[in-house]
C-alpha cells in the first residue's frame, strides 16, 4: 500500500494548529497560577474572618470539617479548605486545551490513515502520538480530581515535545519496515504511551511536592517564605499522595510494557530478552520505579528521598526516550531521524 | 512492597555478643530487611546499565573485537572487570542473586503469616474507635441488634469478612492486597528460575541457507550453534527445510532516511518433521516464525548468493556455487569469499564485494541501494595455501592470506574483477577464469528452543496479576460498635448509638467512604456528601 501524501501534509497543518491551541492554553494555564498568589491571600483573610467565634459552633470538629466544600476540591497550602472560587483563566485554559487536543488527535490520525497503520512506527510519530496521550490522560484525570493546576506543568511538557518532534524528529510518512508489523505494536507501544504519560503527570506532581514540602518546612520552622504560585497549589502531603496514585498506576502498566514487549521480541527475534540497549533502559526504569514504590515503605526513605527517587526514573524514562532511540544502535533502532 | 513493615533490625546500644550463630542470624535479618532490598534494587539499575553503553558479547561478538582493537591499554581492563559480559559478570550476578535470597527470605516468613491471617478471626474491636483513622458516629432510631444486624449484612455485601463479639463487630477485607504482593515476589523467583532453565536445556543455532538449498536439523548444519550445557546436542529433533524462494522488498519511492528502508521478507519454505515424514510448504518471515517439533524458526536475515564458478588453469570446474555474501551495510554491500582448494596448479581464493546496485567513484566501489539494480562482483585473486588444512576454524566469509600471494596483472597491477552476471573474467597467468552466473538470495536463518519459556511466559502473567492485585486493592478494617440510648421522648421507639471507625493499611483514599457507608446502612445519615464517590 502505497503513501497518501496529502492526507500526510493536512496532518501536518492539523498539528500546527493543535500547537497554536497549546500556546494559548499554556498561556491562560500560566495567568490561572499567577493569580492563584492572591487567591490564596483572599482566601486566607477569609478563613481568618471566618474563625471569628460567631460561627464556630455550627461545625462541630470531625463531621467532615469542610462542610460546604464537594469532595473533589483541593485544599489550599496552608491546609485551610477554600470555598469554591471562580477560576476562570483555568476554565478557558481546559477548553483550549480539550481544542487542542482534539486537533491533536485528527492530526495523529491522519496521519495513520495516510499510511493505513498505527500511527507510530518511529521518533517523530511516536512523540506526536504519545504527546496526544498526555493530554488525554491529563483530561481524563480532571475528572478523577481537581488536577487544574497541574495544567502548566502538562501542557507545557506536551507543547515543548511537539516542538522537538516538528523541528528535531521531523520523517516523512512512510511505511514500517517487516519488523514492526505485527500486532504487538498497537499493544506494546500504545500501553508504553499511557505508562510514560502517567509518569509524566507524575513527574510534575513529584515536583510540586518538593517544592511545597520545602515551603512547609520553612513555615514550619518560622523562616520567611514569600508568597508564590505554590500557595494555590494543594498541601505537599496532598500532592505526595496524588504522585504515589499515579505512579501506583504507571508501574503496572510500565510492566505490562516490559512484558509485551518481551513475548514480542520472542515472536520476532526469537529470544524473548536479549539485553538490547532499549531492553536495558526499559529494565532500568522499572527497577527504579519499583525502588520507588519499595521506598515508601521504608522507614528514612518516604518523603523526600522517595520522590527523588521518582525524579530519578522520570529521568531514565526521558533518556531512554530521546538519549537510547538515537545513540544506541540496537535492535530497538527505529528513529527514523536523519 | 507497599504493605510491608520493616522489621526491626537495628541491634540494642548495648549487644551481647552475638556468638557465630547469632553473627548469621543477624547478617540474615540485615539481608532480609527492606532497607537491604531497596539498596540491592538501586544498585541492580545501575549496574545494568555499563551494558548498555558498552559492546556485549552476548548481544554483539563482533563489536567488541572492534572496541578492543580501538582500546588497546584500556579495553582489556573493560574485558577483565566484565565489561563486555556485564550480564553474566560474577558482579551482576552477585547483585540479582543477593537480591533474590533477601526476596525469598523476606517472602516466606510473609506467606506463612499470610497464611495464618487469612484462617484467623478478624481482630477485636479497640477499645475507643475515635483513635482510628476514619471515625463517624450517630444516633438513629432501633435497637442495637437490629442495628448491628443491618451493619453486618451492609458489610458482607461489600465482601467483608465480618465477625460479632460482645455487641461489636470487627470486619476485614482485602486480603488479596497482600496475597497478591506475595504472588508477585514468588513469580518472579518462577521467571528467574525459567529464564535459568532456558540457559541450560535450551539451543539456538544460525544458518545461511541460499534459495534453492536445503538445511537439516544437526550441528554440522550450523555455521554457529549455541547449546546449553544440559542440551545433548547430537540429538536435535531431525527436521529439515529447503528454501524454495524468497520475497525481498525496499522502499522506493522515499527520500532520505527512509530511502531502500526494508518493507517486506518473506522466504517459502518445504519443511519435514524428520526424514520420513510428509513435507509441508509454509512461508516465514518477520513476526511469524515457524514452529517446527518444539524449535522454532525465524527468519532474521537475507542477503545475496551470487552463484559463481571457477576453472583452474586446465580448464577443469573446481568451484560452483551459490556463495553468500554478508551484507555490511543498508545498501547492502555484502562482503565474501571464494576457496577452490581443488585448483591446480595452486589452491585459489577470490574475496571481495558483492554489490548489489554498484557505483564505482572515490570512495571505491560500493552499494547505493539494496535491491538488484545492478549487480556487480568486485574481487581481488590469491594463489597458493588455502591453510584449510590448520586446525584453527576459518571464516567462510574470509579468506586465511598467510600462506597465499595476490595475483598481479602482466604490468604489475594488483588484479581486481569487475564482473556483471553472465560475465567471465581471465586471470593473469593462465590460472584459470571465473564465471559470474546469475545472483540468488539467501535466508538467515535463526533455529531456537527453549523449553521454559512457556514458565517465563507465565511467571511474568502471574507477577502482573499479584502487582495489579497488591497496588489497587484496599485492605481495610471496619469496627463498628453499637450502645443504647434514651429516646428523645418518652413513647418515642428504642434509639442507638453506632459508631464506626477504619483503618487501612498504605495509602486509601475510599476508607472515609467505606466507613460512612457502613454507619448510613446501620440507619445513619445518608449523607449525600459523604458517600459521594470520588471514583
Amino acid at each position: 500500500m502505497s503513501v497518501d501524501e496529502t492526507l500526510a501534509g493536512y496532518a501536518n497543518l492539523l498539528l500546527y494548529g493543535a500547537m497554536a491551541a497549546y500556546t494559548a492554553a499554556f498561556l491562560a494555564f500560566v495567568l490561572d497560577l499567577a493569580g492563584g498568589t492572591a487567591r490564596a491571600e483572599r482566601q486566607r483573610t477569609l478563613a481568618e474572618r471566618r474563625a471569628v467565634p460567631v460561627g464556630a459552633a455550627a461545625v462541630p470538629p470531625g463531621s467532615g470539617a469542610a462542610g460546604d466544600v464537594s469532595p473533589g476540591d483541593v485544599r489550599s497550602g496552608d491546609g485551610t479548605p477554600p470555598p469554591r472560587e471562580r477560576r476562570q483563566a483555568a476554565a478557558i485554559g481546559v477548553s483550549l486545551t480539550v481544542l487542542a487536543l482534539l486537533l491533536h488527535l485528527a492530526a495523529v490520525a491522519a496521519r495513520g490513515w495516510s499510511v493505513h497503520r498505527p500511527p507510530w512506527g518511529n521518533m517523530y510519530e511516536f512523540a506526536t502520538a504519545g504527546a496526544a496521550v498526555v493530554t488525554l490522560v491529563f483530561l481524563a484525570a480532571l475528572r478523577w480530581r481537581d488536577l487544574r493546576y497541574l495544567g502548566t506543568f502538562v501542557v507545557g511538557p506536551v507543547l515543548l515535545t511537539l516542538g522537538l518532534a516538528v523541528v528535531v524528529l521531523y520523517t516523512r510518512a512512510s511505511q514500517l519496515v517487516p519488523s514492526l508489523k505485527s500486532v504487538w505494536l498497537a499493544i506494546h507501544v500504545s500501553v508504553a504511551f499511557v505508562s510514560s504519560a502517567l509518569f509524566t503527570l507524575a513527574f510534575s506532581v513529584t515536583v510540586l511536592y518538593l517544592v511545597q514540602a520545602r515551603r512547609e518546612r520553612r513555615r514550619a520552622l518560622g523562616e520567611p517564605v514569600r508568597p508564590a504560585f505554590t500557595d494555590a497549589l494543594p498541601a505537599a502531603r496532598e500532592l505526595d499522595r496524588a504522585s504515589y496514585q499515579l505512579h501506583a498506576v504507571a508501574f503496572p502498566l510500565w510492566t505490562f510494557t516490559l512484558v509485551a514487549g518481551a513475548i514480542w521480541a520472542e515472536n520476532a527475534w526469537g529470544r524473548y530478552w536479549g539485553w538490547d540497549p532499549k531492553e536495558v533502559w526499559t529494565f532500568v526504569i522499572w527497577v527504579v520505579y519499583a525502588g520507588y514504590l519499595h521506598a515508601r515503605a521504608t522507614r528514612g526513605w518516604q518523603g523526600r528521598k522517595a520522590a527523588g527517587l521518582a525524579l530519578v526514573g522520570y529521568g531514565c524514562v526521558l533518556f531512554n526516550f530521546l538519549v537510547v532511540n538515537i545513540f544506541f544502535v540496537g535492535m530497538h533502532s527505529y528513529a527514523g531521524v536523519g | 512492597m507497599t504493605a510491608t513493615r520493616e522489621r526491626p533490625t537495628a541491634p540494642a546500644p548495648v549487644q551481647p555478643r552475638l556468638g557465630a550463630v547469632g553473627t548469621l542470624r543477624f547478617a540474615w535479618r540485615q539481608l532480609t530487611s527492606m532497607r537491604t532490598a531497596l539498596f540491592l534494587l538501586l544498585l541492580l539499575a545501575v549496574a545494568a546499565v555499563p551494558g548498555s553503553v558498552l559492546p556485549q558479547r552476548g548481544v554483539n561478538a563482533g563489536q567488541v573485537t572492534t572496541y578492543l582493537q580501538q582500546h588497546p591499554t584500556s579495553g582489556p581492563w573493560v574485558d577483565r572487570l566484565g565489561g563486555f559480559d556485564v550480564y553474566s559478570s560474577v558482579w551482576f550476578s552477585a547483585i540479582y542473586l543477593l537480591l533474590f535470597v533477601s526476596l525469598v527470605g523476606c517472602v516466606l516468613p510473609r506467606c506463612r503469616q499470610h497464611w495464618g491471617a487469612l484462617r484467623a478471626r478478624p481482630p477485636r474491636a479497640p477499645a475507643r474507635l475515635d483513635r482510628l483513622p476514619a471515625h463517624v458516629a450517630a444516633e438513629v432510631d432501633g435497637d442495637p441488634e437490629r442495628t448491628l444486624a443491618a451493619a453486618q449484612a451492609a458489610l458482607r455485601r461489600r465482601g467483608f469478612r465480618v465477625d460479632v463479639r460482645d455487641g461489636s463487630i470487627s470486619a476485614e477485607r482485602g486480603q488479596l492486597r497482600e496475597s497478591g504482593n506475595l504472588l508477585f515476589h514468588l513469580s518472579l523467583v518462577v521467571l528467574l528460575v525459567a529464564v535459568a532453565a532456558g540457559h541450560l536445556l535450551g539451543w539456538r543455532g544460525d544458518v545461511i541457507v541460499p534459495v534453492g538449498s536445503s538445511f537439516s536439523n544437526a550441528v554440522p548444519s550450523y555455521d554457529s550453534l549455541d547449546a546449553g550445557p544440559w542440551v545433548d546436542s547430537e540429538r536435535l529433533p531431525p527436521f529439515s527445510l529447503d528454501v524454495d524462494s524468497m520475497t525481498v522488498r525496499f522502499e522506493e519511492q522515499q527520500t532520505g532516511s527512509q530511502l531502500g528502508a526494508p518493507r517486506e521478507f518473506r522466504a517459502r519454505v518445504t519443511s519435514r518433521d524428520g526424514p520420513e515424514a510428509a513435507p509441508r510448504t509454509t512461508s516465514v518471515s518477520v513476526n511469524h516464525p515457524l514452529e517446527l517439533d518444539g524449535a522454532k524458526v525465524f527468519l532474521l536475515g537475507n542477503g545475496y548468493a551470487p552463484v559463481i564458478t571457477v576453472r583452474d588453469g586446465t580448464g577443469r570446474v573446481v568451484y560452483s556455487q551459490a556463495t553468500p555474501f554478508v551484507p555490511q551495510d543498508g545498501s547492502y554491500t555484502s562482503l565474501g569469499a571464494v576457496k577452490a582448494p581443488g585448483a591446480e596448479p595452486e589452491q585459489l581464493g577470490l574475496v571481495g564485494w558483492f554489490l548489489p546496485t554498484a557505483v564505482i567513484d572515490d570512495k571505491g566501489p560500493h552499494s547505493v541501494f539494496p535491491d538488484l539494480k545492478n549487480p556487480a562482483l568486485t574481487l581481488t585473486a590469491f594463489a597458493g595455501d588455502l591453510n584449510l588444512s590448520s586446525s584453527a576454524a576459518q571464516s567462510v566469509f574470509t579468506l586465511d592470506t598467510s600462506k597465499m600471494r595476490q595475483l598481479r596483472t602482466s604490468n604489475g597491477d594488483l588484479v581486481r574483477l569487475l564482473i556483471a552476471p553472465g560475465e567471465t573474467k581471465e586471470l593473469p597467468d593462465g590460472k584459470g577464469s571465473v564465471t559470474f552466473e546469475r545472483v540468488e538470495r539467501f535466508a538467515g536463518l535463526s533455529i531456537r528452543h527453549d523449553p521454559a519459556r512457556g514458565w517465563a511466559l507465565g511467571a511474568a502473567v502471574a507477577a502482573m496479576l499479584g502487582l495489579a492485585l497488591s497496588l489497587f486493592v484496599p485492605r481495610r478494617r471496619v469496627f463498628v460498635r453499637v450502645r443504647a440510648v434514651q429516646p428523645r421522648a418518652a413513647g418515642d421507639g428504642p434509639r442507638t448509638l453506632v459508631e464506626v471507625g477504619g483503618l487501612s493499611r498504605g495509602e486509601d483514599a475510599g476508607l472515609e467512604d467505606e466507613v460512612a457507608r457502613v454507619l448510613a446502612a446501620a440507619g445513619g445519615p445518608t449523607a449525600g456528601r459523604t458517600s459521594e464517590e470520588r471514583g
